[in-house]
Order: C-alpha cells, then sequence, then structure tokens
C-alpha cells in the first residue's frame, strides 16, 4: 500500500477537517487530527481503571474531552459523573482547559455500548473494560479508524489473540496510532535502563525473571439475585473468560519488560500452578504460577506470581548478562541510571503514556503498541496454558489453539454453569 | 465520648506491648512532659522558612514507640480476619469492618495490586506507603485490640521526642558527618529502608527520629503554621487538626532518601497529592500511597490524653477532597 509522508497526510488531514469532513476520504482514515484538532475521546468501560483513565487523559495534553461513554452497568455511569464531576476546575485538566463533554444521548448502555461510542463523532477511544472482551473492541476500534488507548492485557485466548493480531496488521496499514496499558514503557527509569541494555551495558544477556507476587486480591460473593452472568461479570477477576487469570491480567506487567529487553518473545513455556482457595466465590483461576519460558538462542526467563496473603511478596524484574545484571526499574550493576530527584519530576507513567499518544497524532508520527502488547498477552496466556494442562507449550501452538473461552451469546436469561478449575495432565486447551 | 479514654493506670515506665493473640510485641518508652522551643533558629544550616519563628511549647507526658511501626505490626491490622463485613457489602474483601474503644467502627485496608514494600524488606522494616488516614486507622484498631489509646503523635509531641532535650540541629549536635551512626538517610542508605533500632538512639532511647522513613503527625500543614501562634504565650500542647481532606499532612524526621539538611529535628515535610500518582483507579486509594515509599510512622499513647485528642479519627472517605 502506498501511502503519502506524514507531512503530507497532516496538510490533507487539516484540509478535510476544514472541510469538515470527519470519516475517512479518500481511503485515508482521519486519524491524524491537525495539531488544534480536539482529542474527543470515546471511554469503553466506566469503571476505577476507565475513569482513572479519564482522568488521565484529561491531565495530559491540551484540547481534550470526553466525549460519550460505555458500560454494562448503569451504576458505573453514575459513578464516573461522581469521579470525574470536580476535576475539569483543578490541576492540569484545568490548565489545559479540558472539558467534559458527555451530553446525555451519548451515554450508552449494554453490550453493544462500544458500537455507539465508535459511532458517535470521537477520534480516541480508551479500552478500559475486563480484558475478555477486549479482542472484540479492538477489532472494531481498529475498524472504525479510531486512535486508540488500550488497556492491558489484550486478549485471554487464542482466538482472541488472532483477532488482535489482525486488528493490529489492520491498524498498520491505516496507520493509526495505538499505545498499550503497559506503562512501564512510558515510565523514564525503565525506558533510560532498557535503552541501556539495548546498547549492551551488562553485554548478553543469559537470564532474567521476574515476579509478581502479592495478598489475595478480591472477590464478589454471589447472591440470591444474580443470575450466572451478572455475578460471572461483577466477579470478573476470578473467572478466566474474563480476567485471563492472574498471570494474564496483572503479571503481564513483569512479562512485557522481559520481552521489552529482549526485543522479542519466548518461544515455550513449561509451568507449574494450582490454587490453595477453595471457595467457590473465587472462581475457578489459580492462585499461583511458575513458569519456565525460553527465548531463541538459549536465553531463558523464570516468571512467577501468586496471590496468596502472608507469603514473601515482590513484583519485580532482574536481568542477567555477560556482563553484570539489572534492574530494569532503574539500576544497572547496582548504580541507578536516573536520579531519583529526575524520577519524582517526570510526569506520572499513566499520564504520560496518552502525552505520548496524543503527541503522535498531533505531530503525524505513528506509534503502535499493539503487536508488543499483544506479545506479551500471548506469552502469559501460552504459560497459563502450560500450567494448566501440565503440559510444555510452545509460542505457535499457544497462538493457534482453539479453545474459544468467550461465551457465544451474552444473555442475562441464559445459563452459564461455572468452569471447573483446570486440572493439570487433563485441561486442553484446544477443542 | 469519655469512654474511649485510655483507662489503665500503669506506672509510668518504659514496656512491652505484646498485640494480643500474637508473639508480635513493641517496646514504649516514657517520655516526661516539659517545655521546649520548638522550631529552629534563623541562623541553622539548611533551615527551611517553615520551621520559625521559634516558639515555647509544653508537652505532657506519652509514651512512644521506641522504633517505626513495621510490617510485622502492620500486617496483622491489614490481614485481619476478625474483622466483619458491613451490611450491603457482604462478601466484598474490602471494607471488613471492627469496632473501635469508642464503638464506632474502623475499616481494615483494602488489598494492595501489587507489593506495598517494594522489595525493600518485611521482616522488622518499617511499613511504607501507608496513607495518614491509614496509619490513624491502624492506631484506632490497635487500641482496640490492646485496650491503650494508641494515636500518632503531635508535631510538637515529635519534635519535643526527636530534640530528647537539644537544641541542636541534630539530638547529638550540629555535625551533620555524623549523621550516618544515627540514621539512615541519602549517603548510607542503598536506595532503601532498613530494619528498625539497628542505629544509635537519641538521648532519651528513640531509634530513627532521624532518617530511615519520614514520620506522620497528626498535624495538618501550613507553611505558617508556627508564625501564627501568639509569640506571648506559651503553647499548650498544640496541634493543627487537618483531618477531612487527604492532604496536606505533616511528616517528619526526613527518610533513606533525604539528604542530612531534610533530617533535622526542626524539619517539616507536607504530604502531597503526588504521592499517589502511580494509583490508576478512580477514586485513587484512601489506604496507600503508592509512591511514598518514604513514609511511615511511629505511634505515641498519652499519659492522660488531652481534650482535642480524646476518640480521634480520621474523617477522610474515599469521596475526600486532595485539598482542604
Amino acid at each position: 500500500m502506498t501511502t503519502p509522508t506524514n507531512a503530507h497526510r497532516r496538510d490533507f488531514i487539516k484540509a478535510t477537517a476544514a472541510a469538515g469532513l470527519a470519516t475517512a476520504v479518500g481511503g485515508l482514515p482521519a486519524v491524524h487530527a491537525g495539531s488544534n484538532e480536539t482529542i474527543r475521546v470515546g471511554l469503553i468501560g466506566c469503571g476505577g481503571r476507565g475513569s482513572g483513565a479519564a482522568k488521565d487523559v484529561l491531565s495530559s495534553a491540551p484540547n481534550v474531552e470526553i466525549y460519550a461513554i460505555a458500560d454494562i452497568w448503569k451504576e458505573r455511569h453514575d459513578r464516573f459523573f461522581n469521579e470525574l464531576k470536580d476535576f475539569t476546575s483543578q490541576g492540569k485538566a484545568k490548565e489545559y482547559g479540558n472539558r467534559l463533554n458527555v451530553s446525555e444521548e451519548r451515554r450508552f448502555l449494554g453490550f453493544d455500548a462500544y458500537k455507539k461510542v465508535l459511532d458517535s463523532g470521537v477520534n480516541y477511544v480508551m479500552l478500559c473494560t475486563p480484558p475478555g472482551f477486549r479482542p472484540m473492541h479492538l477489532e472494531a476500534a481498529v475498524k472504525a479508524g479510531k486512535n486508540i488507548f488500550t488497556e492491558k492485557p489484550v486478549a485471554v485466548d487464542g482466538p482472541g489473540i488472532r483477532k488482535v493480531y489482525a486488528a493490529y496488521e489492520e491498524a498498520k496499514q491505516k496507520g493509526l496510532n495505538i499505545v498499550a496499558g503497559t506503562q512501564r514503557r512510558h515510565q523514564l527509569p525503565y525506558v533510560e535502563t532498557i535503552k541501556k541494555l539495548h546498547e549492551g551495558a551488562i553485554g548478553d544477556i543469559h537470564f532474567m525473571r521476574c515476579y509478581w507476587n502479592q495478598g489475595v486480591l478480591w472477590k464478589v460473593d454471589r447472591t440470591e439475585k444474580m443470575s450466572d452472568l451478572e455475578w460471572q461479570l461483577r466477579n470478573w477477576y476470578n473467572f478466566m473468560w474474563i480476567c485471563g487469570d492472574h498471570i494474564v491480567e496483572q503479571h503481564i506487567h513483569n512479562i512485557d519488560v522481559c520481552n521489552w529487553v529482549m526485543n522479542d518473545h519466548p518461544i515455550k513455556a513449561r509451568g507449574s500452578g494450582f490454587r490453595t482457595r477453595t471457595d467457590p466465590n473465587f472462581g475457578h483461576i489459580y492462585d499461583h504460577f511458575s513458569i519456565e519460558y525460553e527465548y531463541p538462542k538459549n536465553v531463558f526467563m523464570h516468571s512467577m506470581c501468586r496471590q496468596i496473603s502472608g507469603c514473601w511478596d515482590s513484583v519485580s524484574e532482574q536481568v542477567f548478562g555477560s556482563n553484570g545484571h539489572s534492574d530494569p526499574a532503574g539500576s544497572i550493576n547496582g548504580k541507578p541510571t536516573v536520579a531519583r530527584e529526575a524520577v519524582r519530576k517526570a510526569q506520572g507513567p499513566y499520564v504520560q503514556e496518552h502525552t505520548d499518544l496524543i503527541e503522535a497524532i498531533r505531530s503525524g508520527k505513528t506509534v503502535n503498541e499493539l503487536k508488543t502488547v499483544a506479545d506479551s498477552t500471548l506469552t502469559a496466556i501460552m504459560g497459563r496454558m502450560s500450567a494448566y494442562s501440565g503440559k510444555e507449550v510452545t509460542w505457535d501452538a499457544a497462538l493457534n489453539s482453539t479453545l474459544d473461552t468467550f461465551p457465544k451469546v451474552l444473555d442475562f436469561n441464559e445459563k452459564y454453569p461455572a468452569p471447573p478449575v483446570p486440572i493439570p495432565g487433563k485441561y486442553k486447551f484446544n477443542t | 465520648m469519655v469512654e474511649s479514654q485510655d483507662k489503665s493506670s500503669q506506672p509510668f515506665t518504659k514496656y512491652t506491648q505484646t498485640i494480643p493473640d500474637t508473639n508480635v510485641k513493641f517496646e514504649m518508652l516514657p517520655i516526661a512532659g516539659g517545655v521546649y522551643l520548638q522550631g529552629s533558629p534563623d541562623s541553622e544550616a539548611g533551615r527551611n522558612k517553615d520551621e520559625g519563628p521559634q516558639s515555647k511549647v509544653e508537652i505532657k507526658p506519652f509514651w512512644m514507640g521506641k522504633c517505626e511501626v513495621t510490617w510485622d505490626e502492620y500486617d496483622l491490622f491489614r490481614n485481619s480476619e476478625e474483622t466483619h463485613p458491613p451490611e450491603g457489602e457482604k462478601g466484598r474483601l474490602i471494607r471488613f469492618k471492627f469496632k473501635s474503644l469508642s464503638g464506632d467502627e474502623i475499616t481494615r485496608p483494602t488489598p494492595p495490586y501489587t507489593d506495598m514494600t517494594f522489595g525493600y524488606g518485611k521482616d522488622n522494616y518499617p511499613a511504607i506507603n501507608v496513607s495518614h488516614f491509614a496509619a490513624m486507622e491502624y492506631c484506632r484498631w490497635l487500641s482496640a485490640k490492646t485496650g491503650h489509646a494508641y494515636r500518632l503523635p503531635t508535631e510538637a509531641e515529635w519534635e519535643y521526642a526527636a530534640r530528647a532535650g537539644t537544641t541542636t540541629a541534630y539530638s547529638f549536635g550540629d555535625d551533620a558527618s555524623k549523621l550516618g551512626e544515627y540514621a539512615w538517610y541519602d549517603a548510607n542508605s542503598d536506595s532503601k529502608t532498613h530494619a528498625v533500632g539497628q542505629k544509635k538512639a537519641n538521648p532519651w532511647g528513640l531509634h530513627d527520629m532521624h532518617g530511615n522513613v519520614a514520620e506522620w503527625c497528626l498535624d495538618g500543614y501550613s507553611k505558617d503554621d508556627y508564625s501564627k501562634r501568639d509569640k506571648n504565650k506559651v503553647q499548650v500542647q498544640p496541634v493543627n487538626l487537618q483531618l477531612k481532606a487527604r492532604f496536606p499532612n505533616v511528616v517528619r524526621g526526613g527518610s533513606w532518601v533525604d539528604e542530612a539538611k531534610t533530617c533535622r529535628s526542626a524539619a517539616r515535610m507536607p504530604s502531597d497529592k503526588d504521592w499517589l500518582r502511580q494509583d490508576p483507579q478512580s477514586p485513587q486509594s484512601i489506604w496507600y500511597l503508592t509512591d511514598a515509599d518514604f513514609v511511615g510512622f511511629r505511634i505515641v499513647r498519652a499519659v492522660e490524653e488531652q481534650k482535642d485528642l480524646i476518640g480521634i479519627k480520621s474523617l477522610v472517605t474515599r469521596q475526600s477532597p486532595y485539598k482542604p
């Protein structure tokens, strides 16, 4: 496909914007808004993270407004407005003159609310629902030609991740800008340290290890009023089809750091895991995983994640090379790579990721993190599959697995029996 | 509210408090009452304006924790199983509640989404990233457990105890080059907190008043707190409560990230909403400060509680504003 240069594209878009054309013209999507174009944000998923992302984007750059919102629960809408009501009258949001501009008719409810947000005239969408919905939302947002901020992870299973890779290819063709919520990639000490590792600061990398070990997180107990689907959606963390399990939902951050250090992804996983918890309100996910990942050229990585209280905790990464070691969060051979004062002065990573995305949009550069976040998502999925099944799992086997965990139909009147806890040696990820 | 007072009569000597039903214990030291000069003189090296003018302050006797509160102690509260869920929130792990000395409810911390020790250390290491609200709730929980009314020190009590009768920049004199014998600060901390009580104590036996972690005081912060005082009067047990907004409250003593001058006895620091910037949720947690890995606390117990602090609790909720 031939594309005009960025400079030409910018001029072209300015012209179309001036002519009042909001959608694609002549096969070219209107994603590279001119520098004065309002960033008109559609938020899909208005929970704690979605509301947080709305504050972050409003604090990240001038001329931004929240324009449309979507959720499946009405009380999330109410909560969103409650959270944001005073936000634009203070701090950076006020300084930038940013706005909350979500008229009644742009507040959408239901499983198809995301489509309505995409059709509402937004040019920037934030995908902040639980992960199971992400492939569907990414596919639609890319098709609609939007700039995208997508939370991590971007899928929970093989069919989902294949949709995401397809969306990535389409986004690349269209020149869309996409930033992912793997925010360490926008965090100054990580950025500076990993840059140095890429330059060979500790020689050839032989081994890495990463942890996300912490206490128990949360659950929502089932009440008599709740249907199967309502309970599972409200208790989403504890159901693999919505959450991906904690290795995918949470530990992806550390796995992503290792992939970033390698500029690559592993080709194999050998792992184990299970759960100590027995309360059915904790769904069917595991509470601990330990995975050995193999990268090309005999580089190995040990990943460990746990959600059990009263154990040793650590959320961290370490990299070992022929010429030393590094904590990619900010030190090489024990020496900090960025002065603490500079870290303190830098903008927080959750705001920075939006600043970077909007910068790309306005300058005509293209940023697209969908491939890296998809790779890290699949890395975590591959590890989970290995632990669940008790088998060695290759990249291709994980990528091509046929088990589609997303329900064919979402209907509160239907039955959705809670899946059993996966048993190693018996669980299969192909249908 | 009188029933919420600590009614036990106990000799005014040092004692070891064991947290009931556990093996976890900590030491409390008696701090005799007295009058001292709070703040620093204009001539003190490294001084900030908010430390003056100096004023005479009267302090009544109290006990103070010999060391900063550790994760061992704080985790008993975090992971407390004896709490019960409130009406309407059945089963949600967050928001379990427990009765305080005065009969109202204490909420235990929500489970954090990450490891709040940041890998600095846990056994015998100071609790960090704990909000002012959480530190105050911990005190109420501890009071309910033990029957003694523990709370955060007032800023006046804190400095009185830190000075331990001295008038110099540090409790060992003015020579900052000796600070390493008494404190973990930026020059010797290796960029992390350290187990409590390893460095030399101050003249009254308190450890880590300089450095390691900066410590919460009850008071709110304003840079002109001292200039508002009546110069001709001795301030009796002054306290400047700010319990409704999340910030700013005073932390004292400096920490492992600070240079020597920030660890001086008179140095003051306000808490700030920047201490929450890596919390991506809205509303942000009222229990954890994701970016306050240099802040902890220590507790005190008044021999006879001052009237304005009886039954005190933080009024912060998830809806509270960031500034007063």
